[in-house]
């Protein structure tokens, strides 16, 4: 064995015991913090050399390339050759409510029920999950946790991934309503022939057309109430419809699953009748988005989507998985990329690389993991880009964020630089010479 | 009559005659070529004649009449192989008995499918076809060679060593002892499983050479001994076990935990079996002085944990530390999605853990072959071996970089250029299915792909 590099990773275990002591995760650093010299991506205003990023707590207080604000009391990272890049969020996944998928009790992402608009990710969001450490090091510091199952899987939430609770860690409690679009299936578990199919196609979207005509009404008479009790008798509290009255109003995303052409066409449609103008619509999942994209950027839907899976029909170009986000973009549609993934979210760059180097560009690839899903959840003020006053959410990166072979060095969540520790890292310390004894 | 068998030989000779695979020539110049074996070579030039590599270095002279490819600016590295497939298997999992070691693959290779395809525009050129992990034995696995368009027989990887799939832990304890009620339900049982069917092997081939030499004193002096022996009947399950025990075949045993591991090394040593590879193996990194000291070889998954309870304490380090330890591993797929990106599986093992680009390189491609004892004819660029390639247009491991061309045999059998975009062979009636009624939008993952099938078919 090569004896040298192994003191090395001793010693530099040593180093760590030392200051981990009983605790799995170390404390992370928080305060007055400059990170010098770097390469700055701030996605909104460019890319600064040399720049300069002072974050005081949890905001970003100042970007740019002056040092001389800097003072004593900064701790300062000197990042000569690294590269900054604003906390990418993953815009589709159900991290913190599914621990171990193929075991059931630990399953938390699937009520029963066909419309469960009052189920919420948050409740279920489990702080502790061992996956959020293992993606936060990789530079994904948000996700969109989603409920699955039903027409309607309920809210999903907006979850940054430092803290100890869903309380400290929700960036929206009620990011979106999670609906699965009623596929007309002539195959498979489905209707027996197409006609069949079609039928049941056009009850489930009068019981959905139902479902909101009620939370309307509900919104409505409820509003009316609030605003003046007076000579009314107080309404009964529905658990269900209380939870779509921000949806009817457009404030919640109703974040649509849908995936092949004909799908995506019954929704666009759906979406542009004028009872349901006034719904904030996203589109999620749009594999065959690239078919239709003219469409969809006339009707105006954001799209969540990723690239990593195989070309739907046997018939698609190999690259098509890869070039949708692009074609999408190049049409118009804003573009958020997403993983659908439980705990591999830190394949979110990758899924984004794919999409960069099929057309979408690195730039605007960039985007599509930071400002855009920002932008399409309301929150852009907050996240997404680096700017001063926004909240100090960052990774310095030893080269492009994209490339598997690049190092995620530091990771900064609302201001926290976050131990760079995980299971993964601490089974291989423990593990890499795992008969080495104390020298 | 006899000339109907004659008709019928000289059908036989002639179709064994027509599966003779298709070889190329074909020269590349000017590349920057990843040898594996000897380093990197800039403005390097490879030279296959007749599907052999014959030449490799820099200015060699252009042959005559042979197709030359001008790769100026691009990387040209041995096509990948994939130790660890179900990519186009007829059915994967014979899941009727803890032991199935008789059946095999051979006879279940979809060469239609256009997954295939798929895979050689990822730069792979070789797979091993596996049989599923519902069993303790399984079937026989085959190796092909991703020639798409040919028949099932000119796909095989000919004089590819046999292979076969064993399973411990979770997905055979499920399938028999929770879905079936019969052993193995525990570990416990899953090494007496394994133990039983090799005694059993050894103690049937004893009876049967036995009776095979006293037919033959009887058939041969038949004045000296009036009374016939009692036949031993031919077992092919038994064969296989005896096989396996004579090093005839090697074992490719699905495996997670590091106690499973252990098991089966100690098993293997009991039984004097050698040269086997432990698939997945998500906990081989808690035992890889232990695997190392046995000579097992490991392939794994660069990232996939926790989508079930035995890969929970697992990590994506496990390559760097396996490889560090000096264990020969692999990086595989398992998948018919990720079998299309492996380099950049195997770029993972950069980011976790800093294994060096070079190693990286082999885990997808010298090292697999080793594993699958096909080390001698692919697997790295050498005069002497197979024209198995692929040229991109960048690093392999970059995220950016793209597979432009794919030779097996010195056939090119992928050009992004001139390719169209529909490459199926077959019209499938389920290729329209997917028209309609797949809305996804997390997907997750609860099974290795080593299960497909398998609870469909016991639910039935």
């Amino acid at each position: 064995m090569k004896s040298k590099k192994w003191k090395v990773v001793l010693a530099l275990l040593l180093i760590g015991s030392l200051t981990v002591q009983a605790q799995i995760t170390d404390k992370p650093n928080f305060g007055k913090i400059a990170i010098v010299d770097a390469t700055i991506h701030t996605v909104t205003e460019g890319t600064i050399q040399n720049g300069v990023i002072r974050l005081d707590g949890e905001k970003i207080e100042y970007v740019g390339t002056d040092r001389s604000n800097i003072s004593d009391e900064y701790y300062i990272i000197q990042a000569s050759g690294k590269h900054v890049y604003p906390g990418f969020m993953d815009s589709g996944t159900s991290l913190g409510l599914v621990e171990v998928s193929a075991v059931a009790v630990t399953v938390d992402n699937r009520e029963i029920g066909n419309m469960n608009s009052n189920m919420l990710a948050f409740t279920a969001f489990n702080p502790n999950s061992v996956s959020i450490p293992v993606t936060r090091v990789s530079g994904v510091t948000h996700v969109i946790t989603a409920p699955q199952g039903g027409l309607v899987s309920g809210q999903a939430a907006l979850m940054d991934l430092w803290g100890y609770s869903p309380d400290s860690m929700a960036i929206d409690v009620t990011a979106g309503m999670v609906l699965n679009w009623p596929s007309i299936r002539s195959r498979g578990r489905g209707a027996r022939n197409l006609e069949q199919a079609e039928k049941r196609y056009k009850e489930t979207i009068k019981n959905l057309n139902k479902w909101l005509d009620n939370a309307r009404f509900y919104q409505q008479m409820m509003s009316e109430y609030e605003a003046d009790a007076s000579g009314k008798v107080k309404p009964e509290k529905n658990q269900q419809l209380q939870s779509m009255r921000e949806l009817v109003e457009g404030k919640t995303p109703l974040i649509i699953a849908v995936s092949s052409e004909k799908d995506i066409l019954n929704a666009i449609e759906w979406a542009s009748h004028e009872d349901n103008i006034s719904l904030n619509i996203v589109f999620a999942g749009v594999e065959e988005g690239w078919r239709v994209a003219e469409q969809i950027a006339k009707a105006g839907i954001p799209c969540l989507v990723s690239t990593l899976y195989t070309p739907i029909r046997p018939y698609d170009h190999i690259h098509r998985p890869y070039e949708n986000p692009s074609v999408l973009m190049k049409a118009g549609v804003k573009v958020a990329i997403m993983t659908g993934e439980v705990e591999n979210v830190r394949n979110l760059p990758f899924n984004a690389g794919y999409a960069a180097a099929y057309g979408m560009g690195t730039v605007e690839a960039i985007k599509a993991v930071t400002i855009n899903p920002a932008e399409i959840f309301g929150v852009s003020n907050l996240l997404g880009s680096l700017e001063e006053g926004k909240q100090a959410n960052l990774f310095i990166s030893s080269g492009d964020p994209f490339e598997p072979l690049s190092q995620i060095e530091h990771v900064f969540i609302k201001g926290y630089q976050i131990p760079m520790d995980s299971r993964h890292t601490q089974l291989f310390e423990e593990f890499l010479d795992r008969d080495a004894t104390q020298e | 009559m006899k000339n109907i068998v004659n008709t019928l030989l000289l059908l036989v000779v002639f179709s064994v005659e027509s599966f003779a695979q298709e070889k190329g020539s074909v020269f590349i110049q000017n590349a920057t070529l990843i040898t594996i074996t000897d380093g990197i070579i800039q403005n390097g030039d490879v030279l296959i004649i007749d599907g052999v590599i014959t030449g490799i270095g820099t200015d060699l002279n252009v042959p005559l009449g042979v197709k030359v490819v001008n790769a100026s600016g691009k990387y040209v590295m041995p096509g990948i192989i994939d130790a660890h497939s179900h990519l186009n298997t007829v059915s994967t999992n014979e899941a009727r008995n803890p032991v199935t070691a008789e059946v095999t693959m051979e006879e279940s290779i979809n060469p239609n499918s256009v997954s295939i395809y798929r895979a050689i525009a990822g730069g792979v050129t070789s797979i091993h076809l596996m049989h599923g992990s519902a069993n303790v034995i399984g079937g026989q696995g085959e190796t092909l060679k991703l020639r798409y368009g040919v028949s099932q027989d000119e796909m095989r990887f000919v004089d590819a060593k046999r292979t076969i799939k064993f399973a411990l832990g979770e997905n055979p304890t499920r399938v028999h002892g929770q879905g079936n009620g019969i052993q193995p339900r525990t570990r416990m049982g899953v090494e007496q499983i394994i133990r039983s069917h090799f005694d059993e092997a050894l103690d049937y081939r004893a009876r049967r050479e036995a009776y095979l030499e006293t037919k033959k004193v009887y058939e041969g002096n038949r004045r000296g001994r009036r009374v016939p022996p009692v036949p031993v009947a031919k077992n092919l399950r038994y064969d296989v076990l005896n096989d396996i025990i004579d090093g005839e075949i090697l074992v490719h045993c699905h495996s997670y935990r590091a106690d499973e591991i252990l098991m089966l090394m100690r098993v293997f040593n009991d039984y004097g079996i050698k040269n086997y590879t432990f698939q997945h193996a998500n906990e081989a990194f808690k035992v890889a002085p232990e695997i190392a000291k046995n000579g097992a070889y490991t392939s794994v998954f660069a990232d996939w944990w926790a989508y079930k309870f035995e890969v929970y304490y697992s990590t994506a380090y496990n390559a760097t530390i396996l490889n560090e330890n000096g264990v020969t591993n692999s990086i595989n797929s398992d998948s018919n999605e990720l079998i299309r990106h492996l380099n950049h599986e195997a770029a993972k093992t950069v980011r976790y853990g800093k294994t060096s680009e070079a190693d990286a390189l082999k885990m997808i491609t010298i090292n697999p072959a080793m594993q699958l004892g096909i080390d001698k004819m692919v697997g790295s660029l050498e005069i002497g071996k197979h024209g198995d390639i692929a040229i991109w247009n960048g690093h392999p491991l970059s995220i950016y970089s793209k597979v432009q061309q794919t030779y097996i045999d010195g056939k090119k059998y992928f050009d992004l250029f001139t390719d169209p975009a529909d490459m199926r062979i077959a019209v499938d009636s389920d290729d329209f299915y997917r028209e309609w009624g797949f809305n996804t939008f997390i997907q997750g993952r609860e099974e290795d792909a080593c299960m497909s099938d398998v609870f469909e078919l016991i639910q039935q």
